[in-house]
């Protein structure tokens, strides 16, 4: 009973450390003050109206919003024919291939960035805001590669050969049995990258970060100069995006299955 | 299980003309792939090896050249300094993380499917935050006029608000809120793949759950947990803004020095080298838990 309770008490540490932040940073965000204070004085959601009214806050929104929905369609456009191929025909090719895709992911995140910077500098194209986007979207393409194979592993490849012998094409046993059994493993990978891509700091800001500010650049930029509550609504707003994707995942989704649990039931 | 099933399919001479245009199909669909990992993977990655060789030219970036001076660098003091800074706090953080999150995620594996889920999506969305949010909220938290310190005056176990940021502990502090979802998610498959069983033969046989926990479940997981210890330090290697953040120019780690020489010191050749020995470390110990995870497999076949 005792190790029970314990264990609970363990729990409700680590959830407080992990929740702390956020609170005060909620807190700060509310405050009608333009001083950094808690527990507020007074509150009032004037921040989240400069947030989205300041011309600077607006167009840094707008660029990691669209930075993150293209790099999420070029990660997806990469992984999926890459793991589609390594499920169904095994090739050693393939194979390197998913490895290459998988590895800069695994480094740390500025080697992909000087990479990805002297790349750009070599072919003359510095500070493009598509610099930005086939970065993300080439440095989180593990994501989908491991949430769409995921959901290949778990296709009864006996339906595809039935369809072979009934003589289907590639594309109709592709178009008609693979895609509606592994749509929502493209959506969770596209979502991840979505996610990963808003919140990324150091690859967009050596792409590119002199001339597109997304988000974490502008509230890095507004750091040095001071503080601002806008930052704080700025964490807030995206707090609230990744509960939101990552809360869709969990009810409509087997979220506990997509990271790596074997047994469904328990 | 499928190769009998398909050696006889070649034999048909429709399906031979199927498999071909397999053939062709997969060729095509990889050659998408293959363009976009060669243009924008292996190109960039070999043009900055190249440039470690480069010699620093002020005023246009820099200098085609084949010099060894920018790997020579990284012996001068200052940088060692900073080298073994980086590499003793990964160490630390690695073993805290694991240290913390390990009993976390059995405790997590034990739960209900659904108290799973919650958690893993708050797990989730915490890993997801940018390092600029998470530097910016503990450096609210720890600060003088917001901070936690208030709370404790406020409860008169302290006498007045302090400032702890920057410094030593605040840096911990941040690391350890991205390391922390990140190892718990890293031991959350063999965690939750271990049979019940186990500890609860050990409970029948007299064994208290803690040190059913300890002799156990732990020595069950040697393999999984230094994976874990490995990927958490290179994880570590890679935060980049909360020693900027949170810490003084002391606790600057390598990937602060490599963008610092890049972007500010304008010396992007002794960056790539800077870059390419953190490569290099991070891949040698990547491979190392492939060679931990093979050696399982082949005790347990």
């Amino acid at each position: 009973m005792t190790g029970r309770a314990l264990g609970t008490l363990y729990l409700a540490v680590v959830a407080a450390f992990l929740a702390a932040p956020i609170a005060v940073v909620l807190g700060v965000s509310l405050n009608a003050e333009r001083r950094l204070f808690f527990p507020p004085d007074g509150l009032s959601l004037r921040w989240y109206g400069e947030m989205v009214l300041d011309a600077g806050w607006r167009g840094s929104i707008e660029y990691s919003l669209l930075i993150a929905a293209l790099a999420g369609l070029v990660s997806v456009s990469v992984a999926l024919p890459l793991a589609y191929v390594l499920w169904r025909h095994r090739l050693i090719y393939a194979k390197v291939l998913f490895a290459l895709g998988i590895a800069p992911f695994m480094l740390p995140p500025v080697i992909t960035a000087l990479g990805f910077m002297t790349f750009w500098a070599s072919v003359d194209n510095y500070g493009q805001i598509e610099n930005v986007i086939i970065a993300h979207g080439m440095f989180l393409m593990t994501l989908p590669l491991m949430t769409i194979s995921l959901g290949l592993e778990s296709t009864d490849r006996a339906m595809v050969e039935a369809a072979q012998t009934m003589g289907a094409s590639e594309g109709t046993i592709f178009r008609t049995i693979i895609l509606p059994l592994i749509r929502p493993y493209i959506i969770s990978g596209y979502a991840f990258v979505f996610v990963l891509s808003l919140n990324e700091y150091i690859i967009a800001y050596m792409v590119a970060g002199f001339t597109v500010e997304t988000l974490p650049i502008k509230i890095f930029n507004s750091l040095r100069y001071g503080y601002t509550p806008i930052m704080a609504s700025v964490a807030v707003l995206f707090v609230l995006i990744a509960v939101a994707v990552f809360g869709l995942f969990g009810r409509y989704g087997n979220l506990p299955r997509l990271l790596g649990r074997w047994s469904p039931e328990r | 299980m499928s190769a009998p099933a398909r050696s006889d399919a070649v034999t048909r001479p429709g399906a031979r003309k199927a498999l071909q245009g397999i053939g062709q199909a997969r060729t095509w669909l990889l050659a998408y792939p293959t363009i976009m990992l060669a243009v924008f993977f292996a190109v960039p990655f070999a043009i900055m090896v190249a440039t470690s060789f480069f010699r620093r030219d002020p005023t246009a970036f820099y200098q085609p050249d084949f010099v060894l001076s920018n790997y020579a660098r990284l012996a001068t003091p200052l940088f060692v300094n900073h080298l073994v800074f980086s590499l003793s706090l990964a160490v630390m953080m690695a073993a805290i993380s694991v240290c913390i999150a390990f009993p976390f995620t059995y405790l997590l594996t034990r739960m209900r499917l659904r108290s799973q889920t919650l958690w893993l999506v708050f797990l989730l969305s915490v890993l997801s935050l940018s390092e600029v949010i998470v530097a910016f909220s503990w450096s609210t938290l720890l600060s003088r006029t917001a901070g936690v310190s208030n709370l404790l005056v406020w409860l008169g176990l302290m006498s007045q608000p302090v400032s702890w940021s920057p410094g030593f502990g605040a840096v911990v502090m941040g690391y350890l809120y991205l390391t922390l979802p990140y190892t718990v998610l890293m031991l959350y498959p063999p965690l939750s793949r271990l049979d019940p069983e186990l500890t609860e033969a050990a409970q029948t046989m007299g064994a208290s759950p803690v040190k059913a926990f300890l002799s156990v479940v732990v020595p069950a997981l040697r393999v999984p947990i230094m994976a874990s210890l490995i990927l958490v330090f290179v994880f570590t290697l890679g935060v980049y803004l909360i020693p900027q953040i949170l810490g003084r120019p002391q606790h600057w780690t390598l990937s602060v020095l490599i963008t610092d020489q890049a972007v500010f010191q304008a010396n992007v050749p002794f960056a790539a080298a800077l870059a390419v020995f953190l490569m290099a470390t991070s891949l040698a110990l990547i491979a190392l838990t492939f060679i931990l995870g093979r050696r399982r497999g082949r005790v347990a076949a």
